[in-house]
């Protein structure tokens, strides 16, 4: 970082602010809050499902994967600021492609593992097999 | 079809054009963070598809509801969040050019993540007192990984939100540390998206086991 662009005179940076204003959006004092208090309640469901029992084990897993769903959500719009338009589009496609492979690496690692286990558990009888 | 091809004056073929518009130096920076974080991301999944083959592996060791106590990760969680909604505030003095303001959110977030770090590395030091280490079974192998290298990168994190602070307070709210303070933003509100992860599947789901 040379010195020189550091110091750039004011008026310059202005003019750069104001053109990729639209292309950064900034976060607004109601977007963080609207994003904490969701945050708060979406967290604070989940931990009290899973410590008071409430609900049937197989119920209260599918319930707090769907409020960790609904948080990363809440965490992307309010205090990252994803939309369709920032960057022209490009962040959202990063964050479209990167969610393709997670979803290809996390269900593919689980599917092959757990048959392998299931597979290759002593004294499996491979004659079963079809 | 050549009719329409770009050409100089003297007829020679343009492959590109001359009068490209000037970027704003750094004004790429963003877009290239959130890939390095996609990219973060990626290192993350499949630290996540480990801990979810080999979670349940105890090799008649410590099971998670043998070691995890909820009320601590609670109290963890809310540390995490915390600072994240005070970088929020240090990002919005920083729109109005609050200099004084962006230092005292920064300090805040700081000791957050500190007590964050802390809890954690306590209850580490407490699980392998127990003798719960990385090496007693795949299961605790995966959980210090995945755990482990979320707390290096809010170690990362703490250091490089430090040494913002010095930069600002040498040099003020310039624009090259506005951008900067917005990429440790999009880092720090990335690392509690992580988080929630944690907390979600390695934590509840490993007391629901």
């Amino acid at each position: 970082m040379s010195s020189t662009a550091d110091a750039a005179p004011a008026a310059t940076h202005q003019h750069g602010h104001d053109h990729d204003h639209a292309d950064h959006p900034q976060g607004t004092l109601k977007s963080y809050t609207i994003g904490f208090v969701l945050s708060v309640i979406l967290t604070a469901i989940p931990f009290w499902l899973v410590m008071s029992g409430a609900l049937p084990t197989q119920i209260t897993a599918i319930t707090i994967i769907g409020f960790a769903v609904a948080q990363i959500l809440v965490h992307m719009i309010c205090f990252l600021h994803m939309n369709m338009k920032s960057e022209g589009g490009w962040s959202m496609m990063a964050l479209l492609f990167t969610l393709i492979l997670v979803v290809i690496a996390l269900s593919g690692s689980l599917w092959v593992m757990y048959h392998l286990n299931t597979n290759m558990m002593p004294g499996h009888d491979m004659s079963q097999m079809p | 079809m050549s009719d329409t091809a770009l050409t100089t004056p003297q007829g020679a073929p343009l492959f590109h054009l001359a009068d490209e518009h000037e970027h704003a130096e750094g004004g790429s920076t963003a877009l290239g963070f959130w890939i390095y974080l996609m990219s973060d991301c990626l290192i993350f999944a499949i630290l996540f598809a480990t801990f979810g083959v080999l979670g349940g592996s105890y090799a008649a060791g410590p099971s998670p509801k043998d070691l995890f106590d909820l009320p601590l990760v609670a109290l963890n969680t809310s540390m995490l969040l915390l600072s994240s909604i005070t970088y929020g505030f240090a990002m919005l003095a920083m729109q109005r050019g609050r200099t004084g303001q962006v230092q005292a959110w920064l300090a805040v977030t700081a000791l957050f993540g500190l007590a964050f770090l802390s809890i954690e590395l306590y209850e580490f030091a407490h699980m392998i007192h127990e003798g719960a280490t990385p090496q007693r079974s795949a299961f605790l192998s995966s959980f210090f990984t995945l755990v482990g290298t979320h707390g290096l990168h809010v170690t990362f994190g703490l250091i490089w939100l430090v040494t913002l602070m010095v930069q600002v307070k040498k040099r003020g709210l310039i624009a090259a540390n506005q951008r900067r303070l917005s990429c440790l933003s999009m880092f720090w509100h990335f690392l509690d998206v992580i988080w929630i992860g944690v907390f979600t599947f390695v934590y509840l789901m490993g007391m629901l086991r």
